[in-house]
């Protein structure tokens, strides 16, 4: 006897708000009739705090913390003690969603069926103009040791970012003495969970993107263009137990293998 | 001669009291079918611009009885009456109605229509000009071995989507192989993967098939061996627009789209909007945009965009333009700068692709300013270690570029006004020293638009300092816009002057035929023949002044072809003091034979005859190249192309009066094209022309020298005949000749040809064939046989004898029915021959009437050979037996007895009865036909007044009597 069991959203992109029902079609599928105790439904949204093997040595300090937080939790009965005919059956259903009392619900950023959206409102809005930046040996900070002479000049539209709209700016080379093999953005996420007890950061590379491959003309403006990524990017998130954080690091790799990174701390949104 | 023969006795008659007497035919087979007139074909709305044509010939006097007693026209005729005009005429005059109406539009449509073959005519050409016998390399993950497709268990929506990302990281850092290859390995390699694609495709796995699409981008990353990467460019982007259909194509399809009105999903219509695209297939859409922005390399990641750019329409109808001008600026991420530009070039052409959708085409200028902002990369260290890596020259090198920058350039030029192309053309003066760009305009703006401006680019040309493109290339190159569309007459002498200032720089020989070959037809079109000549002499001192060994027959033939084409005069060409030595520069003898055949073909379509004796010699010089070439192994139909040809050129030689030259003239054809027996036939009959015509022209020529040319005419004949392979050839102009040395009273001569004839026929093959041949042409020696006067040293009728002699030999078929025909024929003409006067005579020569004035030795003797002939006339009906071959001859023969014979001779009034019976007897006689004989005999008794004739008819009965 097999059985196949699927959930069908009605919503194409998955992408659900507060105050949504969520609605769809349970399809069961089965060879032979099925005798079954109760269907039932259970929605449930969580915030998981993974440990990691660079913050294990902490662990004992903040516990409490590390273990998940429900945000929903909504259990509906879909049918009662019965039997299912074999063949394909399909029970349609819609689920409120709605957050347990005094939670509030965030953006889904890596793969729960459900995607949930509730911005919290950010002191960080006005930061929108275009932020410029020069890169040498002189403004390095590790003084530029071992790195050729050279100059890059950019900026970027902005770093409070639309995570739907790609992130964009412009890089130019002025001058560089030795070749480039490679000019990239990386996309991190810095997690911190914690409490007063103490926090664990970890940084994590979600994107990599390169925008100029080999040794590129100087004086030549260069187009920074990336797409946040759908399923590892969310708004940047600020609670009291954890923080969802991004930065955007331009790398220049040359063809020494000398590397040179210029960090961006970057805000996202979704408007 | 056996004793039992029947004597035979003539019948004198008087020839024009046997005229008088003629019944009057009242129908004839034939009647019906006689064409009276020929209408002319009607040619409505466009006559042809050569202004020739058709010739028509209106035979409407028309002197045959028949024709006039016909007033109905024939079926063709009528047709050709009712019909207004021919379908081809008529769909020309269609087709000119629309081209006048709307000429703009149709043209435009056709741009349109051409645009994405703007591409695919350039493929075929970049594979075949860059190639290597380098190694390359290929990284890939998918060859060799079956890849391993790990199937997790899928349990949730996140699974399944870290497996998916999984595997592009896999084909990312995973297993791959680095491969040395052959250039054709490389490409079978390529090809591979193409069909791997498409297979992983069809089975559905789309990340697989997306991986190799990444994968065949990232090849254009690398450019170790630069001498085939626009080969490469080529191969891989093919794949990649067909990756690009797939994903459109199934996003199409798979949209689930619902008409208005309608409750059953289908594809989305080939022009769908936006608004129309369900948000399903827009969410699958989204997604493959999503993943390809997550590719991590620049290169393949724009390959695969510019790939999928199609698909940005089932999202809204402004990313992807967005998406071309954004591509446009990420571009100069590229630090290569041959990657970058074959990057453009596809952001082009796959922009052209979308273009359907009315897109802004200024992205397409965009590229090309790009291109000219980092053009100084190109010369970079870096390109320059490369370079010096390769062991690669800077020239060699810009000319790879030219490929994508031409089609670049091409598309631009098709969207622009010229106004456009004029600011384009002031910001590339910045760059004026450059003759990568310098080469890129002249070959990518409208011809029109560069000759105008031809002076001024030949300054540019001058100007350019940098060893990039070679002087050469660009002279070609502007030449290539000038056999287009020539510069404004006032400028040509200048323009003609500066090219041939700068032609002289060049040193090496290929370079300089390279360029001459473009401009020689400008020089020939525009230019008098007095330029061609001294260009050619250019060329000479060029190609002789070199000593490296350089063959340079491609192009020789390439000039020569062009000045053909485009000359005014072709015999002032032929006549060129430079002709000779530039035919004799010709290393490869098959393309020098090919060029002689041109200009004689071209010769003979343009020239209705010459009398120049330097045209003559070479047209014998070119034809005797053409001769030359045939041998054994030539197919048929080249050697009766040649044959064609050469024998036209004999006919275009007219020296008018001066028949001497004109004899010389063939006599030097003769020892040229000896091997060729139609070229011989051609010159034989020549010669008989011209003798045939002497009597026309003689009255203007020197009496004194008239015979002395006639002999050499008839002597040229004779000599020249046995070389002629085919023995029925021989024959026919055997007698030809024969007829005019008697015409030209050269009885010598004619004897002699006669005696040649005979002979000849001796020694025919035996066959149907040769027997129906021998039927026709035996009767018409027959003819001619009656007034040659007999040789006076070989006895009455010699020549007759032999030819009996041979034709009793003769290996007849089908007991000698044809040999029964021919004889009835011989008994004709002995008995004209036995006649006191003959009904015709050959001027100025003494038949036998007068020489012999029946004489009763010679009377004797004719009656003599006719009852022989009879006698076995006699014996070939024994042998054939009853049936239609016996009724024919028996009636025949009967007939010349009853009409020629002296029929008071009872033994023939004997035969002739016997005869008559022996038709009835044979089942097959045409009842009708004979008794309209008797009643024609009766009549003709009568008339003349012949008792004995009358008395015969008496006697012959019929059944239905």
């Amino acid at each position: 006897m097999s059985i196949s069991l699927d959930i069908r959203l009605k919503r194409a992109d998955k992408v659900y708000t507060e105050g949504d029902l969520v609605s769809g079609v349970l399809v069961i599928s089965s060879n032979s009739d099925l005798k079954h105790d109760g269907i039932t439904l259970t929605m449930e949204g969580c915030v998981n705090l993974q440990i990691s093997t660079k913050n294990v040595g902490i662990i004992e300090a903040f516990y409490n913390s590390v273990k998940p937080i429900q945000l929903v939790n909504v259990v509906c009965d879909v049918c009662g003690q019965g039997k299912l005919p074999s063949g394909v059956t399909e029970i349609p259903f819609e689920i409120p969603l709605k957050p347990k009392p005094n939670r509030a619900l965030y953006e889904t950023y890596h793969g729960v069926y459900a995607g949930v959206t509730n911005c919290p409102q950010l002191p960080l809005k006005e930061n929108r103009k275009p932020v410029s930046f020069e890169l040498s040996p002189a403004n390095l900070a590790s003084g530029g040791s071992g790195a050729p002479d050279f100059l890059l000049r950019g900026y970027l539209d902005t770093v409070c970012c639309n995570i739907v709209k790609p992130f964009r700016g412009q890089l130019t080379l002025v001058r560089c003495a030795s070749p480039i093999r490679s000019i990239e953005l990386q996309l991190v996420r810095v997690e911190t969970c914690g409490c007063a007890e103490g926090y664990a950061r970890e940084a994590t590379e979600i994107q990599n993107i390169q925008i100029g491959d080999g040794d590129v003309p100087q004086n030549i403006p260069i187009l920074i263009y990336m797409v946040f990524p759908r399923l590892f990017a969310c708004p940047t998130l600020i609670t009291t137990n954890f923080k969802i954080e991004f930065e955007v690091n331009i790398v220049v790799v040359f063809e020494d293998d000398h590397l040179i990174t210029n960090n961006f701390p970057i805000i996202l949104v979704r408007e | 001669m056996s004793s039992n023969l029947i004597p035979w006795s003539i019948l004198r008659y008087d020839t024009e009291k046997a005229k008088a007497f003629s019944t009057t035919v009242k129908d004839h087979p034939l009647k019906n079918i006689v064409v009276t007139e020929r209408i002319p074909r009607r040619i409505l709305g466009s006559a042809p611009s050569t202004g020739r044509t058709t010739p028509v010939s209106i035979t409407s006097n028309i002197s045959e009885p028949l024709a006039t007693a016909l007033k109905q026209l024939d079926p063709l005729t009528e047709f050709a009456m009712h019909e207004e005009m021919d379908p081809l005429s008529k769909m020309v005059a269609e087709m000119d109605i629309v081209d006048n109406t709307q000429p703009t539009t149709s043209l435009k449509k056709e741009d349109k229509v051409n645009k994405t073959d703007l591409w695919s005519h350039r493929k075929t050409a970049i594979l075949q000009k860059y190639t290597t016998s380098e190694k390359l390399t290929m990284v890939t993950s998918f060859l060799l071995e079956g890849e391993k497709v790990v199937v997790k268990a899928q349990s949730t929506a996140v699974d399944k989507v870290q497996h998916r990302l999984e595997q592009l990281d896999n084909f990312e850092e995973g297993s791959q192989r680095k491969l040395d290859l052959s250039q054709t390995e490389y490409i079978s390699r390529i090809e591979q993967l193409n069909k791997e694609l498409i297979s992983a495709w069809n089975t559905e796995q789309r990340v697989k098939a997306l991986k190799i699409a990444i994968q065949c981008a990232k090849m254009l990353t690398d450019t170790d061996v630069l001498t085939f990467y626009p080969s490469k460019f080529v191969l891989i982007t093919d794949i990649l627009d067909c990756f690009g259909k797939l994903v459109y194509e199934r996003l199409r399809t798979k949209a689930e789209y619902y008409k208005p009105g309608s409750q059953v999903p289908t594809a989305l219509p080939e022009d769908f909007t936006p608004d129309m695209v369900p948000k399903t297939a827009r969410e699958t859409c989204l997604n493959w945009f999503f993943k390809i922005a997550s590719i991590r390399e620049l290169v393949p990641r724009l390959y695969i965009e510019m790939a999928l750019l199609k698909s940005y329409y089932f999202l809204s109808s402004t990313d992807c333009p967005d998406a071309l001008t954004k591509i446009t600026e990420m571009i100069h991420g590229i630090g290569n700068p041959l990657v970058a530009v074959y990057a453009r070039c596809y952001l082009c052409r796959a922009g052209m692709n979308v273009a359907t959708k009315c897109i802004d085409t200024n992205y397409l200028r965009r590229n090309f300013e790009c291109f000219l902002e980092s053009y100084q990369h190109i010369f970079s260290q870096g390109v320059k270690d490369q370079l010096h890596q390769q062991k690669m020259t800077v020239p060699m090198y810009v000319t790879l570029y030219t490929p994508a920058l031409d089609y670049i350039m091409e598309v631009i030029t098709l969207y622009s006004l010229d106004t456009a192309l004029t600011d384009l053309l002031s910001k590339c003066k910045k760059y004026s020293n450059s003759s990568l760009i310098l080469n890129t305009i002249m070959s990518g703006f409208k011809p029109a638009y560069i000759s105008e401006r031809c002076l001024q680019f030949l300054s540019m040309i001058g100007q350019c300092t940098d060893d990039g493109i070679s002087l050469a290339s660009l002279l070609r190159t502007l030449g290539l816009c000038v056999t287009v569309c020539p510069p404004p007459r006032e400028q040509r002498p200048q323009v003609l002057n500066s090219v041939i200032l700068n032609m002289s720089l060049l040193t090496e020989p290929a370079d300089y035929a390279s360029c001459f070959e473009v401009w020689i037809q400008f020089v020939a079109k525009y230019f008098s023949a007095k330029e061609v000549d001294s260009l050619l002499g250019d060329l000479l001192s060029h190609m002789h002044k070199s000593e490296a060994d350089y063959d340079c027959s491609a192009q020789l033939q390439n000039i020569i072809e062009r000045i053909v084409a485009d000359i005014s005069d072709i015999e002032s060409f032929l006549t060129m003091e430079t002709f000779f030595p530039v035919m004799e520069l010709f290393r490869e003898k098959s393309r020098q034979v090919e060029v002689s055949k041109m200009i004689l073909v071209k010769f003979n379509s343009m020239i209705e005859e010459t009398n120049d004796p330097m045209v003559a010699n070479v047209l014998i010089y070119l034809g005797t190249i053409l001769h030359n070439s045939v041998n054994q192994l030539s197919p048929d139909d080249e050697k009766r192309q040649i044959g064609e040809i050469l024998c036209k050129l004999l006919r275009k030689v007219n020296y008018r009066l001066d028949l001497e030259r004109q004899l010389n003239f063939l006599v030097e054809a003769r020892s040229c094209f000896r091997n060729m027996d139609v070229v011989l036939v051609q010159a034989i009959q020549s010669v008989i022309n011209i003798a045939g015509n002497m009597r026309r022209v003689m009255k203007r020529l020197q009496k004194r020298k008239v015979p002395d040319f006639l002999q050499a005419c008839v002597a040229y004949c004779f000599i020249t005949i046995p070389s002629i392979g085919s023995p029925k050839t021989r024959l026919e102009l055997y007698l030809l000749s024969g007829q005019v040395a008697l015409y030209s009273t050269c009885l010598g001569q004619a004897n002699a040809t006669f005696r040649a004839i005979i002979k000849i026929i001796r020694e025919l093959p035996a066959g149907p064939e040769t027997e129906s041949f021998l039927l026709s042409f035996v009767r018409k020696f027959l003819s001619l046989l009656l007034v040659v006067p007999d040789n006076p040293e070989r006895g009455v009728r010699s020549l007759l004898k032999s030819l009996l002699n041979a034709l009793r030999n003769f290996k007849w078929q089908d007991n000698s029915y044809v040999l029964g025909v021919i004889y009835i024929h011989v008994i004709d003409l002995l008995s004209v021959a036995g006649q006191e006067m003959y009904p015709y005579r050959i001027e100025k020569v003494e038949a036998n009437d007068s020489l012999w004035g029946s004489d009763p030795k010679f009377t004797r003797e004719i009656t003599r050979i006719t009852a022989i002939v009879i006698g076995d006339v006699c014996s070939i009906l024994r042998n054939l037996g009853p049936g239609q071959k016996q009724y024919q001859i028996a009636l025949d023969l009967f007939i010349r007895i009853a009409i020629r014979s002296d029929l008071s001779n009872e033994e023939l009034n004997t035969l002739a009865v016997k005869l008559w019976n022996l038709c009835l007897k044979t089942d097959q006689a045409d009842l009708k036909y004979m008794m309209t004989t008797r009643s024609y005999l009766q009549g003709k008794a009568q008339h003349s007044s012949n008792v004995a004739l009358e008395q015969l008819t008496e006697k012959l009965s019929l059944p239905t009597d």
